[in-house]
């Protein structure tokens, strides 16, 4: 069981954001924690594993405290247990693959670290040096490396966003079954929808620095005044004005469509905007490809 | 000119240079990495005041240097009082004198590349080793020193190759004592001052050939290096 309540200011590119946050994990969950990119998402992960010091709060971790401002406690990162896997990466160029799992063990066991290379399926990678990997394969490494130390929470910054987006959708399965396999407590920071719905047991909806929506992905993501048959989460990507119609480009996922809205309704909208696009009156067309 | 080349007097001040060059460059090792690591990592104050200070000698003229650290080195002066006393020989005119001399005037040579290399190192490397339990001495012996070897490298070759060429500070502090403060730079001006202008010459090629020959070995390993990253 993992308590967390802190709080503390940050410095935002644009503005100032009052960070608050509680919460509480049980083992095993896989957790994500999903918003724009700036509002201390990473600065949360930080947190838990002590890179940086909230202002105020409490961090606890099954019965352990790890921070708290009141009784002045706050144990360094070497004393935390917990596997970060950072949006670069951090491997450590000058070992080999695994070498750098080695590292991460508190005691060098050759055998677990081959099998858990193994049944990450990289093994054959193991005296590679990590420069001569792909996006891919450092990641598989990185995430190889954080489960070596055996931690009690791991914490993955964006790990996929660097990825192009086929190796992108099969980590994301990867993902998932290590977090079984391994049976983490499994915290992500992720911007990407359908990510955040195909990864998460539940999900923190932050915005402004404070949770916004907290819940299972379903209860988030899918609103409930709406039917869930045909309905995407989309940014308006232009709008045009042809005769008296209006003509949106909506940028859903990977796909782009275009709409038509009246004018009335086109001036709730501006380029930019985050809408939700659906439609009930039929069902759509399935067909493979 | 053979007899003059197969004689001991004759390699002597080259003895003498690298042995100083080289003790000079194993303190500076030892001294400069810890200071360049806390100018790079930690958060003291008055930063801007210690690093101006490290970059002194590189601004200064050596006889600048030299006039203040004969004062400092001299029997009266702290250094050499203290030295006097401990060992029972004062710094200047003395070998010893030479190696801290060298030390303090070639710090910055060794301390900028390798802060250099520190400020340029990933800190998310760092940051992993720490939640991976690993202590700051850990992360700097395992993690830190491997990553920036091209900055030890260089910080090392150009203190030495600049020890091996000083003249100003040396001939201050060290004057002219044959096996003793004698070095290279010094014993050419002297034979070129009573006009010995072929023992001048080979000396001069000596060092010439020596410096080029360490430096190119140096670039194709650092080219080597940088490739393999």
């Amino acid at each position: 069981m993992i308590k967390i309540d802190i709080s503390k200011k940050l410095e935002g590119a644009s503005k100032k954001i009052d960070f608050r946050v509680k919460c509480e994990f049980q083992n095993g969950e896989f957790w994500t924690l999903f918003g724009e990119s700036g509002i201390g998402k990473t600065t949360f992960l930080r947190m838990l594993a002590g890179l940086e010091n909230p202002d105020n709060g409490r961090i606890e971790i099954d019965d352990e405290l790890w921070f708290d401002s009141y009784k002045n406690i706050n144990l360094p990162p070497q004393q935390r247990r917990v596997g970060f896997v950072f949006q670069n990466y951090a491997l450590f160029e000058n070992m080999s693959v695994i070498e750098n799992i080695y590292f991460a063990q508190h005691k060098k066991d050759e055998k677990i670290a081959k099998s858990i290379l193994e049944k990450i399926g990289i093994a054959k990678l193991k005296d590679r040096r990590p420069s001569t990997l792909s996006g891919g394969q450092r990641q598989r490494v990185a995430l190889c490396r954080a489960i070596a130390l055996e931690p009690k929470i791991l914490l993955l910054d964006e790990p996929l966003s660097a990825l192009d987006s086929l190796a992108r959708l099969k980590l994301q399965d990867e993902l998932k079954n290590i977090h079984d396999k391994f049976h983490l407590t499994t915290l992500l920071v992720s911007h990407d929808r359908s990510e955040v719905f195909k990864l998460s047991d539940f999900v923190i909806w932050l915005k402004d620095g404070k949770i916004f929506k907290k819940g299972s992905p379903k209860e988030i993501f899918l609103p409930k005044d709406s039917s869930r048959k045909f309905s995407f989460t989309g940014e308006i990507l232009s709008l045009e004005k042809r005769d008296i119609l209006v003509v949106a480009t909506i940028g859903i996922g990977q796909n782009i469509v275009e709409v038509v809205l009246d004018t009335e309704e086109a001036n709730d909208f501006r380029v930019g905007c985050e809408v939700f696009v659906a439609t009930k009156a039929f069902n759509p067309l399935v067909k493979r490809i | 000119m053979s007899e003059l080349i197969t004689s001991s007097e004759f390699w002597e001040p080259f003895w003498l240079t690298f042995q100083l060059a080289f003790i000079a460059t194993t303190i500076l090792y030892i001294i400069g990495i810890p200071i360049a690591y806390f100018l790079a990592y930690s958060k003291i104050r008055f930063k801007p005041f210690w690093e101006t200070l490290i970059s002194m000698p590189l601004v200064l003229p050596p006889s600048v240097l030299g006039f203040y650290f004969l004062l400092a080195f001299s029997k009266d002066g702290f250094l050499g009082k203290f030295w006097q006393e401990l060992f029972g020989h004062q710094l200047a005119f003395h070998f010893d004198g030479l190696v801290l001399g060298s030390v303090i005037f070639s710090l910055p040579f060794m301390v900028h590349p390798i802060l250099n290399g520190f400020k340029g190192m990933d800190k998310y490397q760092i940051e992993a080793a720490y939640t991976m339990g690993k202590s700051k001495l850990t992360t700097l012996l395992k993690v830190i020193l491997p990553s920036i070897k091209p900055s030890l490298i260089t910080g090392g070759v150009i203190a030495f190759a600049h020890t091996v060429g000083e003249f100003g500070v040396v001939l201050m502090i060290g004057g002219n004592i044959d096996g003793e403060t004698k070095v290279a730079s010094i014993a050419i001006y002297n034979q070129v001052e009573a006009l010995n202008y072929t023992t001048a010459h080979i000396y001069s090629l000596i060092l010439f050939a020596f410096s080029f020959v360490t430096l190119w070995l140096v670039y194709m390993k650092l080219n080597r290096e940088v490739k393999g990253f």
